[in-house]
This record gives structure tokens, C-alpha cells and sequence, in this order.
């Protein structure tokens, strides 16, 4: 069960600003959702293993080389950019 | 104009690419179905002339290709159907447009589609609603129901879509046409914009199995670029037998349950009696963790997305409000950019991953997930390929769901099984319910797409279902 202020504490660590209105509609849906994942409580799971991944590959490695093609240029980089400045993102200060 | 791909081909021959781009561009305009978001007119006639001029070869040459906004294609707008990725032009082609180019295939435009991938209606779309081309008043299904209703509607003869949970499935099944999610790790994800990398895959739509089964073999393939791509021979065209004898079907009860409607029931085990007459015999399986995929995949794909959308933050692409600091900005842009049921969704993977609920939720739902796996692996040793209802009912009307998540996220209960477990399968129209479609869906072992396509092809071949098309259009 999460509260109105759970739900102001997540939105913060989910970078998302919640309006009180939003606050107040997402609370009884979202617990909604939150009981039925209780389902699962019913499950025998002593013993089982988390599945990550269904396919049974690990450490992918590739050669430690620069593929001029697979990158973008600085242009192509920054062409969807809403601010840039000198060939950089302009972002807005941290604190 | 249903046209498969031979058709075209010889249209094409006789005429050119660009009467038959041109053509689909006319119906596009003229429909009012919403099933694009974009139409890339002048780059698709451009590239369809190019085509016809210099001869170009392939095995898709001068036929056109409606791509789901959530894949990215170089200059053409892909904004996953959401406010956040407005105007955004990829400056990249993903793996499966390269392939497509490669084939001499034309990018005709861009699907519409729910919001970042997470719905099974297209309503979540901010470019308004897609409607069924069965009957206007409902929905084609979700989330790539742009791409179904563009095949099932003749303003595209062939699509592709994302199946993250029955994306590819769940429309195919509505719209009356042949979808396929291919085992985890067939088709590249490089330059699909990721809403749950664990569970999705691209997969092809068109009006017959022989044309999707084409689109697989062109889509398909290594590629480095994508760590979980697997490398392994592309031809599933070679699959296309008209012969099942002695193939064994499983049918596991626990896909008949509570909730499903009995025209669907009836008509899927129709369908089983057809493909058991075919020389097909059926055995018994039990899948007994089947229940609980529902809840274990929405914790692992919730958890997922909110960790995957968080790159969008208005600093690279995409909208931009200023605010005073960065994670004021970076709040705000989310807020105004996002629907509510992306909100929704992060807002339940953050608290799912958060400290003191990872173990409660996330890490349960991965233990959940293993079980179901083994569900599968049990059920193939004894059979080749499982026959379930891909939905539990045919297509739902607009609106009716939509404020209710419990009640939509119920509609996928038949497909997310499939998704946790990583393994293939194919919906096919196998009947109709007050003249809507009905689709079955037939589930393959791992990297087993030759037995579900033999299966389908088998099916088809032998009756009429696929054949149907949507009238007043």
C-alpha cells in the first residue's frame, strides 16, 4: 500500500513531477495495481533461481577498436539537441 | 486491396514501385483508420523511382514497409508515439531498416502505436487513437496496432512491430491478420527504442503467413551491435510445408480459463480439430505456473522501463522546458512530455526497484519468471508446438478499458507467458465473432520458428479464415 507521500517520494526519484491532482489519481490506481502483484505470494519459490535473461549467452565481448562507422559525428550527435552551445548540450546548472 | 508480396511483385514488374507507393500513399490520405502517425511521401516515391530507374534487386525491391514508431529511421521522424519525442529524426537507421534498404523495401511511414509500447489498445497514443478496420467504434489492439490496421486496412502490405508482452500478437489477432514474435535474440534491437530489453522483440506482420515468413527472412541476423543477438541461419521461408503429419500439439488448459469468451474457445478448438484432421495429434500438457505470468511479467517490465526511460530528460533530443536547475528541468520535461500511463509505469518500476521493496517485488518476480520458463520446457519435451487463443476475446471497443489498468493489463494474459519464457509464436485468424476476428496463437520451442510457421502455413493452406477482409474500406 503506498501513501500520497510515498507516491511524492517516488516521483522525485523518478524525476517526475507529480501535480496534486495527478497525486491524487494516481494513488488508488496505482495500489491497484500493487494488490494484484501480490499474487505472487502464493508461489512456492523456495529454492528457484531468478531468470535475468532467457537466453543462455554471457560476457558478449567484442575487439577493442574504434569503428569509425558504427559512430556519429559531432553535427549528427547533436542534431535533435532543444539547447547546444559550441558543439556541447547545453544543460541547465546542477544545483 | 489485400496484395501479398508475389502480387506486388508482379504489379511492380508490369507497372512500377512508384504507381504501387503512390497508390498506398493515396489510401493513407484517404484514411480514417489513424493508422500512421507519419507518412514519409516524398523520401518512399523518391526511393520507389530510384528503384524502378536503375533496376535495383532484392527480395522485397520495390515493395512498401510500414515501420512502428518506436524503431528508428534515419531522417524520418520516430517518436514512440509520445509528446517527449516530437520532431525527434533519428540520425541512425536501426538494424532491421538497414536489412529492409538492403532488400530494396520502401519506407512508407511510421505506426501508430501506445505510448512508449505500454498498451494493448493504441489509445495511449498522444497522436489520438487507432480504430479497428473491422468496425471504426474499436480498437485494433496494442501496443502496435498502428502497424496491424495498416496491413488489415490495405494501406501497407506489409509492417513491423515490437512485441514486448503480445504487442505484435495482441493486434495481429484483432485486426484479422498474421503476426509473429520470434524467440528472444532472432531479430536485432539496435536502434529499437527500448521499453523492456528482457522481453522484447521486433516482430513482422502481413495478410498471409507465406509474406510474414518472407519478412523474417529479411529482418533476421546477427548483429553485433546487439549483445543478446544470436547467430544462427536465416531461411524460414524453406519452413512453408503443407504437411503436419505426425506433429504433436499441446494444449494447455490453463490458456481456456475464466475470462475467456466462447466464440474464441470454440473457435480455437476448432482450429486444433482442423490441424488434428491434417494428421496433427494432441496431448495433454499442464502448465500450472501459467496464473502468475501476468503479475510477474508487469513487475519485470514496469522495472525495466523505468530504468530504460530515464535517458529521456530534454538535454539530447527531444522536448525542453527550462527551469531554474537541472533536476527541475529534468522533472518538469518528464511531466509535461510523458502520458499517464508511461507515468503509471515508471512511477510502479521505481517503487518495484526501490530500497526495501526490491527483494518484495522485482527480484520475486524473476523467481516467478524461472518457474514459468520451466513451464515451457516441460510442455516441449513432449510436444512440438503449444495452440492457445493469442486474446482471451476479439477486439474491445474504444474507450471501454482504458480507465481501468487491472482490466486492460487482464487482456494480456494469453501473450506474456510467451515474452518471460523468451520463446517464439505466431497468431493467425482462425474465425470470426460477430464478424471480428479471431486469432490462434501457436507457441514454439526455442529458435523453433520452422515448426510454428510449418503449423500456420498448414493451417492456412486448408482454410479460408485468412482470406476475409474487412469490408466499407
Amino acid at each position: 500500500m503506498i501513501t500520497e507521500k510515498d507516491l511524492t517520494h517516488i516521483g522525485w526519484l523518478a524525476r517526475l513531477e507529480l501535480s496534486e491532482k495527478d497525486i491524487e489519481k494516481y494513488t488508488p490506481k496505482l495500489n491497484s495495481v500493487i494488490d494484484y502483484f501480490s499474487e505472487l505470494d502464493e508461489v512456492d519459490r523456495d529454492g528457484v533461481e531468478p531468470t535475468y535473461h532467457v537466453l543462455a549467452l554471457s560476457n558478449v565481448f567484442r575487439e577493442d577498436e574504434v569503428n569509425p562507422k558504427a559512430c556519429l559525428d559531432q553535427d549528427e550527435a547533436l542534431s535533435n539537441a532543444p539547447s547546444k552551445l559550441d558543439g556541447f548540450f547545453k544543460a541547465p546548472r546542477m544545483m | 486491396m489485400w496484395a501479398s508480396i508475389n502480387e506486388l511483385r508482379e504489379r511492380i514488374h508490369a507497372n512500377s514501385s512508384e504507381e504501387i507507393v503512390a497508390d498506398y500513399l493515396e489510401r493513407i490520405g484517404k484514411s480514417k483508420l489513424n493508422a500512421f502517425i507519419y507518412t514519409a511521401s516524398e523520401i518512399a516515391l523518391s526511393r520507389a523511382k530510384e528503384i524502378d530507374e536503375n533496376d535495383i534487386e532484392g527480395p522485397l525491391a520495390g515493395i512498401p514497409v510500414a515501420i512502428k514508431d518506436n524503431i528508428s529511421t534515419k531522417g524520418i521522424q520516430t517518436t514512440c508515439a509520445s509528446n517527449i519525442l516530437k520532431g525527434y529524426i533519428p540520425p541512425y537507421d536501426a538494424h532491421v531498416i538497414e536489412k529492409l534498404k538492403d532488400a530494396g523495401a520502401v519506407i512508407i511511414g511510421k505506426t501508430n502505436m501506445d505510448e512508449f509500447a505500454m498498451g494493448t489498445s493504441t489509445e495511449t497514443s498522444f497522436y489520438g487513437a487507432t480504430k479497428n478496420p473491422w468496425d471504426m467504434e474499436r480498437v485494433p489492439g496494442g501496443s502496435s496496432g498502428g502497424s496491424a490496421a495498416a496491413v488489415a486496412g490495405s494501406e501497407a502490405p506489409l509492417a513491423l512491430g515490437s512485441d514486448t508482452g503480445g504487442s505484435v500478437r495482441c493486434p495481429a489477432s484483432f485486426c484479422g491478420v498474421v503476426g509473429l514474435k520470434p524467440t528472444y535474440g532472432v531479430i536485432s534491437r539496435y536502434g529499437l527504442i527500448a521499453y523492456a530489453n528482457s522481453l522484447e522483440q521486433i516482430g513482422p506482420f502481413g495478410t498471409s503467413v507465406r509474406d510474414v515468413a518472407a519478412l523474417l527472412d529479411v529482418v533476421a541476423g546477427y548483429d553485433p551491435r546487439d549483445s543478446t543477438s544470436v547467430d544462427r541461419e536465416v531461411n524460414y521461408s524453406s519452413a512453408l510445408k503443407n504437411d503436419i503429419r505426425g506433429l504433436k500439439i499441446g494444449v494447455p488448459e490453463e490458456y481456456f480459463g475464466e475470462g475467456t469468451d466462447e466464440k474464441v474457445e470454440k473457435a480455437v478448438r476448432n482450429a486444433i480439430h482442423t490441424l488434428e484432421d491434417m494428421g496433427a495429434s494432441l496431448e495433454k500438457v499442464v502448465m500450472p505456473h501459467t496464473k502468475y505470468a501476468l503479475a510477474a511479467y508487469y513487475i519485470i517490465a514496469m522495472s525495466e522501463a523505468s530504468s530504460n526511460l530515464a535517458r529521456f530528460d530534454g538535454m539530447r533530443y527531444g522536448l525542453r522546458t527550462e527551469d531554474s536547475d537541472w533536476h527541475s528541468t529534468f522533472s518538469k520535461v518528464r511531466a509535461a512530455g510523458f502520458g499517464d500511463e508511461v507515468k503509471r509505469r515508471i512511477l510502479l518500476g521505481t517503487y518495484a526497484l526501490s530500497a526495501g521493496y526490491h527483494d518484495q517485488y522485482y527480484l520475486k518476480a524473476l523467481k516467478v519468471r524461472t518457474l514459468i520458463k520451466q513451464d515451457f520446457e516441460r510442455a516441449f519435451k513432449d510436444v512440438d508446438v503449444l495452440i492457445t487463443p493469442t486474446m482471451p476475446y476479439p477486439a474491445f471497443r474504444l474507450g471501454e478499458k482504458i480507465d481501468d489498468p487491472i482490466s486492460l493489463y487482464l487482456a494480456d494474459v494469453d501473450t506474456v507467458p510467451i515474452n518471460l519464457a523468451g520463446v517464439p509464436s505466431i497468431s493467425v485468424p482462425c474465425g470470426f465473432s460477430d464478424g471480428l476476428p479471431i486469432g490462434m496463437q501457436i507457441i514454439g520451442k526455442h529458435f523453433d520458428e520452422a515448426a510454428i510457421l510449418r503449423t500456420a502455413y498448414t493451417f492456412e493452406e486448408n482454410t479460408n479464415f485468412h482470406a476475409a477482409r474487412p469490408e466499407g474500406l
